[in-house]
């Protein structure tokens, strides 16, 4: 339960950087918190008490001794979305320092009316 | 004010998320489809690593469609980011000696160790994603090590495309022959074998190559943005 816990609680802080900070690079690395949050979370759920990673490496391991492989199939697929994510984040960062010279949101104010 | 709303707001989140996932049990087996994929995965398969033959065999489409948004991911960076020519920086100091030294005895080392990461997929923990940032962090580690050093463009979009291209390939050949699209068409071999379960190795070797193209592009292009380069 402990894990859930804490999981909600990266999330939360990603969270909270995304809603208060007024940096953009801060913003982009709540948007990562939120993801690793998400990611331990489903981690969490799919664990089952005294099971091992789920790879038969060893002839004497069975089934009923592993954790749930589902949830680590889906978080390898998330890691590689939420890169892509960030990635892109950045590249629109970059561009809005190169037009704007600042990356303070208070300041970027063109799309103000 | 606006502190104290999104803490508010927090709360709010956080109270109704932790009764959301208060009724869970922690640590228990929950899932039918986890046990059924445990159960089934050396026999079917061929695969010692069960997380591999989720993602590659029992979900290979959904693979297919995640290296596709990473290549869109890698495109649209450099769409967003085309002629961008950042200020000459002279604030960039060289790299030192040591470190060019460093960068370049590392590379090989690093590079290798993705090999095996990708390669092995199938047996250890790891795959052609884990494997292919590996090789990417090789470049990083060259890109801040040598002051001069570019990434061949050229040669990276063939390597991205012919790895993509094997991709897709190993899944037609399974409609060639008879079965479904990215169905196992090769003999599953001894389970523990590098030679094993089928087409994950290829499939897996492949996504290795197209993620390490793909990342080393988005570094490159990321980087010689900053240092106000074209």
């Amino acid at each position: 339960m402990i894990y859930y816990i804490a999981s909600i609680a990266v999330m939360l802080i990603g969270l909270y950087a995304v809603l208060v900070k007024k940096n953009l690079i801060k913003i982009v690395i709540g948007l990562s918190l939120m993801d690793a949050g998400t990611h331990l979370l489903l981690v969490a759920i799919g664990f089952i008490k005294g099971g091992t990673a789920p790879i038969f490496s060893e002839p004497g391991l069975t089934a009923d001794a592993m954790v749930d492989p589902v949830p680590q199939a889906l978080v390898l697929t998330a890691i590689v979305i939420g890169l892509a994510v960030t990635a892109v984040a950045l590249a629109l960062v970059i561009r809005i320092y190169a037009q704007h010279k600042t990356l303070d949101i208070r300041k970027i104010s063109s799309l103000k009316w | 004010m606006k502190k104290l709303l999104a803490a508010f707001l927090l709360g709010f989140i956080g109270y109704y998320l932790y009764t959301a996932f208060a009724g869970v049990p922690f640590g228990e087996n929950k899932m039918e489809v986890g046990k059924d994929y445990l159960e089934t995965t050396v026999p079917k398969t061929g695969a010692v690593n069960t997380v591999t033959s989720i993602v590659v065999n029992y979900r290979g489409f959904d693979t297919l469609g995640e290296v596709t948004v990473l290549f869109l991911a890698a495109t649209g960076l450099g769409a967003i980011l085309f002629g961008m020519k950042g200020k000459p920086e002279d604030k960039h100091r060289e790299p030192s000696s040591i470190l060019t030294t460093g960068a370049k005895a590392l590379f090989p080392i690093i590079v290798l160790l993705g090999a095996y990461i990708f390669i092995h997929g199938h047996l250890t923990p790891g795959g052609g994603f884990q494997g292919g940032t590996i090789i990417a962090t090789g470049v990083l580690i060259l890109i801040l090590g040598i002051k001069s050093f570019h990434a061949n463009h050229a040669l990276l979009s063939v390597m991205e495309s012919l790895a993509g291209i094997t991709f897709v390939v190993a899944g037609i050949l399974g409609l060639a022959f008879g079965k479904n699209f990215l169905e196992n068409i090769l003999p599953l071999g001894t389970p523990g074998q590098v030679l094993s379960a089928g087409i994950i190795p290829i499939i897996y070797i492949a996504v290795g190559f197209k993620v390490g193209a793909e990342l080393a592009g988005v570094l490159d292009t990321l980087m010689s943005t900053t240092r106000g380069e074209e």
